[in-house]
């Protein structure tokens, strides 16, 4: 009996989830997103056993090497160093996707409860006070901060996450204070309110499961945004510094070589837009799946 | 509520935003490790210069009497004196300003035109061919740095093509027309240099273009968005039946509420290109407000760096409220109802 039930909501579930894919797979663009994504998830995770020159991700120097034109032997061009720009490309795909990474897990839940509390409490001085700070963070173009706080730090690759962070979550605090709101005066909380229910538990058990699609929807589109941030900061050198292969400082180290040796500039910035692009069909996709609305 | 007292609540709410910017930023100015007197001096200054300097920039003050005194003279409109350029701020701002608000406003009219032009022509065709690859486009312009933009733009049409200027305002053999608003092109125009003029034209196409590149990607995937939407509503379905002609219909009847969307986010996108002129100006060696900016901050000049972010920050704000009252001109419906922030 009971083993009939579990069946049952097996399929029920299969059923659900071939439906989803389904949905998802009918724009063609969200597959090629899906797959992009795979792609530099694959080549990030595994780059030590894939990379063709390994060596290459850090302070190394091949001078009967340097500055050869895209071959056989090396696919996309070496650099100044004599190091395989392929390689170097799959390290840097790495260091962006785990400066994102590293990022979104310090901003959302930060931004989300800042946002649900406000909400929440919505019209008390709790809000003001939280949603304020939120508009000061937002009256200015995010790069800018980002630039003028990594310049007021020591460049590196974790002082600019840190500058990323502080100025992206306001983004989840706005988004989660918009459902909070519409949801404080739905009957569901306003009868959990009525039985008692803690503070905590209205918040994260009520409220907050209604605000996750539209935040995983958000997050996914966030990536290529972090990646972009990130690579235009390591670009103008206020990011990752060498030997670090991140993508945006390969870019801007090929740029002083540039018209003559483009390969060392062209193959690390089509890597950027390829991530980027990946991960922004990828989050629209999950959207239209998802059905949110706005994020 | 009338139009009125609405800009003028959000101009005071915008001063008290801006309030708190300044001291977010000022904050983080003065608890970064290091003393600013030393970075303004230099490793090989003496210490009782050092100390001089302290004293004459209130650097032993309590934090908030240091911000007390930057604000009140902010407000007097000195900022500050700039390390590298060793002038008082605000004279730098207002001889870079201008350039980069030519050049913001010269890739705001390109990607107006363009992405109303191809947004109107996906939107009306949905699913054409023609709309298939705009989607595309807009999905890279999108995603593609702008860095990245420019540095494409820079090795096909400046060095393989050699069809455009690539770097500063003007060439070598023009003489700089003299700094009446600081915009060359009007400045040029005021003196009546044709010749310097469109060759300050050909050196500003570059720059604003990369600028407009994910503008007009972004704008006109909105504009198909909103256009796709109300080609639904059933006045589109009568007048077509009245048989008033497409062009009227799409440029008259459908445009107009399509492209209210597209206009409430182009505050955003205005400052934003404020933003990305920063670096897109630092690439293309265009003497404005963002280079000069991006200069300070690979310097650590503090000053500078405050000044850069209050102004642009200012300017946010600013070009926000004007949206606000196109948004309100376009669309009745809103000009009634307070929007929130």
């Amino acid at each position: 009996m009971n083993e009939t039930r579990f069946r049952f909501l097996n399929e029920e579930r299969k059923r659900e989830l071939v439906k989803n894919w389904r949905k998802f797979s009918s724009n063609p663009l969200s597959i090629v997103g899906l797959i992009s994504v795979l792609i530099v998830l694959f080549l990030a995770i595994f780059a030590p056993w894939v990379a063709p020159y390994p060596q290459s991700w850090g302070r190394w120097v091949d001078f009967n090497n340097v500055l050869k034109p895209p071959s056989w032997t090396n696919w996309m061009g070496t650099d100044n160093f004599g190091r395989d720009i392929m390689s170097r490309i799959f390290f840097g795909f790495r260091y962006d996707l785990m400066m994102a990474a590293a990022i979104l897990v310090m901003v959302v839940p930060l931004g989300t409860i800042l946002g649900l509390i406000a909400g929440y409490f919505s019209g008390t001085f709790i809000d003001t006070i939280i949603m304020r700070v939120t508009d000061v963070f937002l009256a200015i173009p995010s790069l800018v901060l980002a630039l003028a706080i990594c310049s007021l730090l020591e460049p590196s690759l974790f002082n600019s996450m840190m500058a990323v962070s502080v100025l992206w979550w306001p983004w989840y605090s706005r988004l989660s204070y918009g459902i909070a709101i519409s949801l404080k005066n739905e009957y569901f909380v306003q009868a959990s309110e009525l039985i008692g229910a803690s503070t905590p538990h209205i918040l994260f058990r009520e409220i907050l499961p209604n605000c996750l699609s539209p935040i995983f929807t958000k997050m996914t589109l966030d990536v290529g945004w972090v990646i972009l941030i990130g690579a235009s900061l390591a670009f103008v050198g206020l990011g990752a510094q060498e030997p670090i292969p991140a993508l945006g400082n390969m870019v801007s180290a090929g740029t002083k070589y540039m018209p003559d040796y483009w390969w060392m500039t062209i193959f690390p910035a089509i890597a950027i837009a390829f991530t980027i692009l990946g991960f922004n069909l990828l989050g629209d996709g999950i959207r239209d799946l998802l059905a949110v609305e706005e994020v | 509520m009338k139009l009125l007292p609405y800009i003028a609540k959000r101009l005071l709410y915008s001063i008290f935003v801006l309030l708190g910017l300044s001291i977010l930023i000022f904050t983080l100015s003065r608890v970064i490790p290091g003393d600013p007197a030393r970075l303004a001096l230099g490793p090989m200054a003496p210490q009782w210069a050092v100390d001089q300097l302290r004293e004459k920039l209130h650097l032993n003050d309590p934090l908030p009497i240091q911000y007390i005194i930057w604000l009140t003279n902010a407000l007097r409109g000195d900022l500050g004196e700039s390390i590298v350029s060793k002038r008082p701020v605000i004279e730098d701002v207002i001889t870079f300003f201008p350039a980069s608000f030519e050049l913001v406003i010269f890739s705001t009219i390109i990607s107006i035109a363009l992405s109303v032009l191809i947004g109107a022509m996906a939107g009306r065709r949905a699913n054409s061919l023609f709309d298939n690859l705009v989607r595309v486009f807009s999905y890279i312009g999108i995603s593609v740095p702008t860095f990245v933009w420019a540095i494409l733009f820079l090795f096909f049409f400046g060095y393989i093509w050699k069809m455009l200027p690539t770097l500063g305002q003007l060439s070598t053999e023009f003489t700089r027309p003299p700094f009446i608003t600081g915009m060359m092109s009007i400045d040029a125009l005021i003196v009546g240099d044709l010749g310097a003029f469109i060759d300050h034209f050909k050196h500003m196409i570059l720059p604003s273009v990369t600028m407009s590149i994910s503008r007009i990607a972004q704008d006109a995937k909105i504009l198909r968005a909103g256009m796709i939407e109300n080609l639904k509503k059933d006045y589109i379905t009568s007048a077509t039946s009245f048989g008033v002609p497409e062009s009227r219909i799409t440029f008259k009847y459908l445009m107009k509420p399509s492209i209210i969307p597209m206009v409430s986010i182009m505050g955003m996108e205005i400052s934003g290109s404020m933003g990305g002129s920063f670096i897109i100006e630092t690439i293309f060696n265009w003497p404005g407000f963002g280079r000069y900016g991006m200069w300070a901050m690979l310097n650590k000049d503090l000053n500078a760096i405050i000044a850069s972010v209050m102004i642009v920050g200012a300017f946010f704000a600013l070009i926000n409220i004007v949206v606000d009252i196109i948004i309100a001109y376009l669309d009745p419906r809103i000009r009634m109802v307070e929007r929130s922030a």
